[in-house]
């Protein structure tokens, strides 16, 4: 430490100058002289009268060091910048369309819009209480359908290691994953609305279950590995069956996670239109079972959005602002209550 | 209540890793044995094939006989779960469920492994357990907190109560102080010397103190060059062993010449 104060400091930086060049590849040893440097040098004093050597190379190896500190602060600095940045920029669309729902959405919104039904153009008033109710429906028709076989086919993918069988359902459900969901609606159409003559919710319901079984399968399957291997055998060492370890154990322990998965996943689906414009068609009316056609906040908006009425316009803000609160607090409340449960799980 | 246990010309492999190979050996019941030996020698793999859980890894393939009481564990007409219930597992790592309380915890394998139980009842094991595990003390007030809030060395004694909780014939314990501090270290032999009035208990152990310390027989396992499966060496009186073992690997492994 002496040593180090009595040299010219000038030579010093000349000494030290062609070193940056050399700073990316030195630097894992710079990392661990730093901390090497600190809990000697309080014994010091003690070692210099034999070790002059020694310490000498001590001090030199401090000046790099610093050196290399100084330039790791300002590398790690301008990443960080960059990164903040993005961050920044990669937000901006968020906030704006926020915002700009907001700002044309409030006005209209009020507790008619959400309690009162679609009046005929050219009337005031009138709202989106049967869209908003059919989109409910709509999305829990999905759950029911998507949720058990989804979560069963994660399972299945993660705790049941066929390597080709599995390997063959991912394939599958990545694919399903990738397929337009105007397709998706195409297919149920068929499948349900041309054999029964007769749009309903269920047939919607079927298209928005289908086009979450992905999301929900492949979550189930990342969070279902995550349980460590050591809770596995804890179970079985206990005697329990397999079966019983697979629901009472796994599942319970990766639930938190499945369910913020889930619940992504019905987020995701709460804004599709287009499968829905195939299905579930649309109503001026409020639902009156799964077999007949209902009104959703998506179609609904498309429709008053593409119409010449202004005071329709001013509806579909309104409606697009109560889906988008809808999606908000979905996506973010389950995070917040399911993610503090996974917390625990860990 | 305790149990023995027999193994005839053992042999165990998964994929293409020959793990041990032609182990007979006889576990006395109400004694502690304990398995030594260097690193990849199988001393695991062979307490793994006593309760049916090496079966679990990928690949896994187990030939010989292993007898419990007398019932050949691997006949086909023997419930692996219900071999797994007689004969409990301790792991090396603490392992408690991380959701459940430590009263849930202990009473695991009653709730989920066995039928209906009277919650008294359930209590009542879970307590005895607790005190069998020297844990009782030191959870009595928090019993509804979860699990992994405790120490280390806690979460291993609390491991050791759910395992005693299905009330065992036969306890396995895979390193179970490789991961603790000398304090819970003897603890938990403290704990192991008051079990085997009831029970039987098979521990491996890398550390060659604690074998002489708890253990009443030692076998020795010694596999003799990289990708050979492990053979039992020795197996005998822990005194015998650690004073004039029979076999020259022997000495030099307890004397400190390798491994």
């Amino acid at each position: 430490m002496n040593l180090n104060l009595n040299r010219d400091p000038g030579e010093e930086v000349r000494a030290a100058d062609p070193e940056p060049e050399t700073a990316a590849a030195t630097e894992p040893s710079a990392v661990e002289a730093a901390p090497d440097d600190a809990l000697t040098a309080p014994r010091e004093p003690e070692q210099e009268p034999q070790e002059r050597g020694a310490l000498g190379r001590d001090g030199e190896l401090r000046r790099h060091s610093e050196l290399h500190r100084r330039s790791r602060i300002i590398r790690s600095d301008l990443a960080h910048i960059l990164c903040a940045l993005s961050t920044l920029i990669a937000m901006i669309p968020l906030v704006l369309i926020l915002f700009y729902v907001i700002y044309q959405g409030a006005g209209a919104l009020n507790l008619d819009f959400i309690t009162q039904l679609p009046k005929p153009v050219g009337e005031p008033g009138g709202g989106m209480g049967n869209a908003i109710v059919g989109s409910l429906m709509l999305m829990g028709i999905a759950a029911v359908i998507g949720l058990p076989v989804g979560v069963l086919a994660g399972t299945f993918l993660a705790e049941f290691r066929s390597p080709r069988l599995s390997w063959f359902v991912r394939l599958l459900a990545d694919i399903l994953s990738g397929v337009p969901s105007i397709i998706v609606g195409v297919f149920v159409y068929t499948l349900l609305v041309l054999t029964f003559k007769q749009f309903s919710a269920l047939a919607g319901g079927l298209a928005l279950g289908i086009l979450m079984l992905p999301t929900v399968a492949r979550t189930t399957e990342e969070m279902l590995r995550m349980v460590p291997d050591s809770l596995r055998e804890a179970s079985l060492a206990l005697g329990i069956p397999r079966w019983r370890t697979i629901i009472s154990v796994i599942i319970k322990t990766a639930g938190g996670g499945i369910m913020t998965g889930v619940m992504l996943a019905i987020a995701r689906i709460a804004g599709e239109t287009a499968p829905l414009l195939f299905t579930a068609l649309n109503s001026r009316t409020w639902p009156t079972g799964i077999d007949k056609p209902v009104a959703s906040l998506p179609v609904q908006i498309y429709q008053y959005a593409i119409s010449p009425f202004d005071a329709w316009h001013q509806q579909a803000w309104a409606g697009s602002l109560v889906l988008v609160l809808m999606v908000l607090i979905l996506s973010v409340g389950s995070k917040l209550y399911f993610g503090r449960k996974m917390q625990r799980a860990r | 209540m305790a149990g023995c246990i027999t193994t005839k010309h053992l042999s165990a492999s998964f994929g293409d890793i020959h793990a041990i190979e032609d182990v007979s050996v006889e576990i006395m019941a109400n004694k502690v044995t304990a398995i030594i030996g260097p690193s990849g020698c199988g001393k695991s793999t062979f307490l793994r094939c006593l309760n049916r859980m090496h079966e679990l890894v990928p690949g896994a393939r187990v030939t010989g006989e292993v007898s419990w009481d007398g019932r050949n564990i691997y006949a086909p007409e023997m419930d692996a779960t219900l071999v797994r219930r007689g004969i409990g597992m301790v792991f090396q790592k603490p392992n408690p469920f991380p959701l459940m309380s430590i009263e849930d915890n202990v009473s695991a394998g009653l709730r989920l492994a066995g039928g209906r139980m009277r919650k008294a009842k359930v209590a009542e094991i879970v307590e005895r357990s607790l005190r069998l595990s020297a844990l009782w003390d030191e959870v009595k007030n928090k019993l509804h907190k979860p699990g992994g809030s405790l120490s280390g060395g806690q979460q291993q004694r609390l491991c050791i109560a759910r395992a005693l909780a299905v009330e065992p014939d036969i306890i396995l314990m895979d390193e179970p102080c490789s991961a603790l501090d000398p304090a819970s270290t003897q603890k938990i032999e403290d704990t192991m010397e008051k079990l085997k009035k009831d029970y039987t208990i098979v521990i491996v152990t890398h550390n060659m103190q604690q074998a002489a310390r708890v253990s009443d027989m030692t076998g020795f396992m010694l596999s003799t060059e990289m990708g050979e499966p492990g053979r039992m060496i020795e197996f005998g009186l822990t005194n015998k062993i650690f004073t004039m073992p029979d076999r020259k690997e022997t000495e030099n492994y307890i004397t400190g010449r390798f491994g």
